[in-house]
């Protein structure tokens, strides 16, 4: 036996502590759903996880009510700080439970072990303690002073990062004083559901947060609800669309965060070997279902065939398989729906003159799985150039110069993200500014950190998450209302208007932490 | 400067068939500053990914006994003597008294002048680094710091090939190197090939440390390793072990880059040899992960792979027979050398 097949070394599933049913958690409690039950799977094995319960109309308005109570009565009123210390002890939950979170979130959603252990959930956790660290300094975002919460907000995420997304929607708006509802994606709902434990755990008020689970119908009776006051969601740009549409002219404030066909720029004077390991984590990290994925390889073309060449070999040493297994670097695709749609647009491309190449690695029996897959010869013409594919997949293109790179990168209807590989410096901040993509990152990919913004131009969505600029999305800024009597007083005053409506600010929350810490010790120590 | 005495020379011919035959330090420097640069970040995140494989049950046993077979169990002491090379040359033949089953390490890697103990100790056990034999390596070339004249390196070099030993473990003029004379540490390594030569033909193998803590940048490892390979290494090794930092996983994951390019472009297999730092099992089980997932399963022979080591042998000893009695010991029931 060769010495690269490593022996199995599967992450237990013991630790989990699964019930056979789930229900929706409103307002503190799990209930049961008026929707059609479902069961979420296990992608790499089809075997069944848990039933779920679905919400309908009818649960969705409960679920409103109760995030609109909370806001009413409780989160609206406490001080910063002591929605931060919420934060904080929620981040620390989610560290004492890692290993829980990340093997259900590699069970449910067929990502390796290494990537839910090593990756998302530690991202889960300095999100919470990010936003934690702004919830009392608010006035220092540049939104003004006493920014205001929105009020409910509806947060819709996907099943591409299910525990990772609803840090990035939850933690900033409790820290910015709202109250939610978020629905987890059909496929992908466990991870969230044992983080509703967590807020029972954390004690957070009932209603702060409310998780309701179920299909497309029970998303777009959320986002559609007329008590809900900002809409947040993060999918594919139809879906988008349709939520702008919608929503359009209610007066709900909207973040998008969609879709991504990202161009990975790899320049003649780049390190390669660190090119190529850029290459491969771009589009093969978490199967290629990243929004902000590099599935457009530009390469130079004097290092096509070498670039090439090293990276077949490269791709020979992944381990697809066993999501679990702590040596898996590929796992298994979602859904059979999204599998269809990978082989479908593979096919494409084929038909339309690209040369395909798969690793050769062996393919389970049961469950979704695609082998890493690089198209050569692709033009810019090609569907497999413009369409996200959202899987392993990687379409390769060549350019001559920087200026025929710039160009061919940003020749698409999406934004998100882009690479750029060059020793250069003085290259890659010229190409980085004329690159029309909300994140461009520089001889790395696919890094993320709580205080960087996050977010897309054209059809990869607007608003930002992450980052000071994500507490925008889920504040109203204070300048706008000069005049509407919140900064009259500070606006009427002649001299040193600022630090005079800081200190009165500072005076009027100390009174209020004051009362708060009273009542925190009626219910004992609700979070140090 | 024209290097034509180095064109002349057989061990050269890698760096004439790659530069042509008007090699010179001017052609050598192109060569080298046109290699691809290396992103020190990206580097270390490969490393630590690597370092993450989680080697257990089957292939945890293979490792252990294939780290043993790899290890050049090194002293180098001011303090060293015949006693004590007798010593090590026991424990190199007997790494575990208790369990006959245990391979035995590929060398024993001395001092110069301590070599003919070492062969003498050996006796029958003596080879060339593999499954018939323990190989004896010496430093040589005014190891570490390498700051003698060439004629004592030549000479140092000469002596130990004399006196028995296998492989010369020499150092390379980091002076000369960051001094970007690269043209003189070429030329001293092509004649310190020419010095492993025996008598009958043969030729000890020739290991080029590079001292890599001393060269500071990985830009720096890779163009060194490059220029090793180029004079003629058989195989290029990361430090003396007397400065720090001395082996890392970074460094040497670059290096095996190196040499598996090498191989690509050319088909030779040189050896890369990781010295000093490495102790525990689940170090060196890394290093396998990274040798086997960068190079190649071929590299994990003795004959292309070595770590330089001295206490990391006793950890791998503590390891196997945890894994054979389930339990751990303690450091008492393993020989101290």
């Amino acid at each position: 036996m060769s010495f690269l097949e490593y022996a199995p070394a599967p992450e237990s599933r013991s630790i989990l502590n699964l019930r056979k049913e789930y229900g929706l958690f409103i307002d503190g409690q799990f209930v049961e759903g008026h929707g059609k039950q479902f069961t979420t799977i296990s992608p790499a094995d089809e075997s069944p996880i848990a039933r779920i319960a679905s919400a309908n109309a009818q649960d969705v308005d409960l679920a409103v009510s109760a995030a609109r109570r909370a806001y009413d009565k409780t989160w609206s009123k406490l001080s910063g700080r002591d929605r931060g210390k919420y934060l904080f002890r929620i981040a620390r939950l989610v560290q004492e439970r890692t290993r829980e979170l990340a093997v259900a979130e590699s069970l449910d959603n067929g990502k390796p072990i290494k990537e839910s252990r090593d990756v998302d959930v530690p991202l889960v956790a300095a999100w919470f303690f990010y936003y934690a660290g702004w919830a009392d300094k608010l006035d220092y975002a540049g939104l003004g002073p006493a920014p205001k919460p929105l009020g409910v907000a509806a947060q819709v995420i996907p099943w591409n990062f299910p525990l990772l997304m609803l840090a990035w929607k939850i933690a900033p708006a409790l820290a910015c004083g709202n109250t939610v509802v978020l629905k987890p994606a059909e496929t992908t709902p466990l991870s969230a559901l044992l983080f509703a434990d967590i807020l029972q755990q954390a004690d957070l008020p009932p209603g702060v947060v409310n998780i309701i689970t179920g299909a497309g119908d029970t998303g777009s009776a959320l986002v559609n609800h007329a008590g809900v006051d900002k809409v947040a969601f993060t999918g594919s740009t139809a879906v988008g669309r349709a939520i702008a549409r919608s929503t359009a002219g209610t007066g709900k404030k909207i973040t998008l965060e969609l879709g991504g066909k990202a161009a990975n720029i790899v320049f003649d004077d780049a390190p390669l070997d660190q090119a190529v390991e850029g290459i491969v984590n771009g589009i093969f990290f978490n199967q290629g279902h990243v929004c902000c994925a590099g599935s457009r390889l530009l390469v130079q073309e004097n290092i096509h065939d070498e670039v090439i060449d090293r990276l077949k070999s490269r791709l020979s040493t992944l381990r697809l398989g066993d999501p679990l297994d702590k040596n898996t670097d590929i796992g298994a695709i979602n859904s059979r729906e999204q599998l269809d749609r990978i082989r479908t647009l593979s096919e494409v491309g084929e038909a339309e003159g690209a040369t395909r190449w798969s690793s050769d690695c062996a393919i389970p029996d049961k469950g979704f799985w695609f082998a890493p897959t690089i198209f050569t010869g692709v033009e810019t013409s090609h569907r497999i150039a413009r369409e996200e594919i959202f899987g392993p997949v990687l379409s390769v293109l060549t350019f001559r110069t920087p200026a025929e790179a710039i160009a061919k990168a940003n020749n698409t209807p999406y934004g998100l993200s882009a690479g750029i590989w060059s020793d250069k410096g003085s290259r890659i901040l010229g190409v980085a500014d004329r690159l029309r993509a909300g994140v461009v990152w520089a001889n790395t990919f696919n890094r993320f950190d709580p205080a960087s913004p996050f977010g897309g131009y054209k059809e990869s969505g607007y608003g930002r998450e992450g980052g000071r600029h994500g507490l925008g999305a889920y504040l109203e800024s204070s300048w706008g209302q000069f005049g509407k009597g919140v900064l009259t007083r500070a606006a009427s005053e002649p001299k040193g208007s600022r630090s005079g409506t800081g200190e009165i600010a500072a005076a009027k929350k100390t009174s209020s932490r004051s009362a708060s810490g009273q009542k925190r010790g009626s219910k004992k120590a609700v979070a140090r | 400067m024209t290097m034509e005495q180095s064109t002349a020379l057989a061990p050269a011919s890698r760096a004439v068939q790659l530069l042509g035959t008007d090699l010179s330090e001017k052609n050598l420097k192109l060569h080298l500053e046109g290699l691809s640069g290396v992103d020190a970040v990206g580097l270390e995140a490969r490393a630590a990914a690597l370092a993450t494989r989680s080697i257990k049950t089957s292939s945890k046993v293979w490792a252990l006994d294939t780290i043993i077979r790899l290890i050049d169990l090194t002293t180098l002491e001011g303090a060293d003597t015949p006693g004590k090379v007798q010593s090590l040359v026991a424990k190199a033949i007997n790494p575990d008294p208790s369990d006959p089953t245990t391979p035995r390490v590929a060398a024993v890697c001395v001092y110069g002048d301590l070599v003919a103990d070492a062969v003498e100790a050996l006796g029958a056990a003596h080879g060339s680094g593999g499954p018939d034999g323990i190989a004896v390596a010496a430093v040589a070339t005014a190891f570490p710091s390498g700051r003698a004249s060439l004629a004592v390196k030549l000479a140092d070099t000469a002596e130990a090939v004399a006196a028995g030993a296998d492989e010369i473990d020499m150092v390379i003029d980091r002076g000369a190197f960051l001094a970007g004379n690269y043209g003189k540490v070429f030329e001293q390594i092509v004649k310190i090939k020419d010095a492993c030569r025996r008598p009958d033909g043969t030729s000890a193998h020739l290991k080029v440390i590079l001292e890599t803590g001393e060269l500071n940048t990985y830009d720096n490892v890779k163009k060194a390793s490059w220029l090793s390979i180029l004079a003629g290494a058989d195989f290029i090794k990361t430090s003396t072990g007397k400065v720090q930092p001395a082996a890392t996983l970074p460094v040497t994951l670059l290096m095996l880059q190196v040499v598996r390019d090498w191989y690509r472009l050319t088909g030779e297999k040189i050896g890369v040899k990781p010295a000093g730092g490495i102790r525990s099992s689940k170090d060196a089980v890394r290093y396998l992960v990274t040798v086997a997932e960068t190079a190649g399963e071929d590299w994990l022979d003795p004959h292309l792979f070595r770590f330089g080591a001295s206490s990391l042998l006793n950890d791998v000893l503590l390891q196997r027979q945890k894994l054979q009695t389930g339990h751990y010991s303690g450091a008492d029931y393993l020989t101290i050398d």
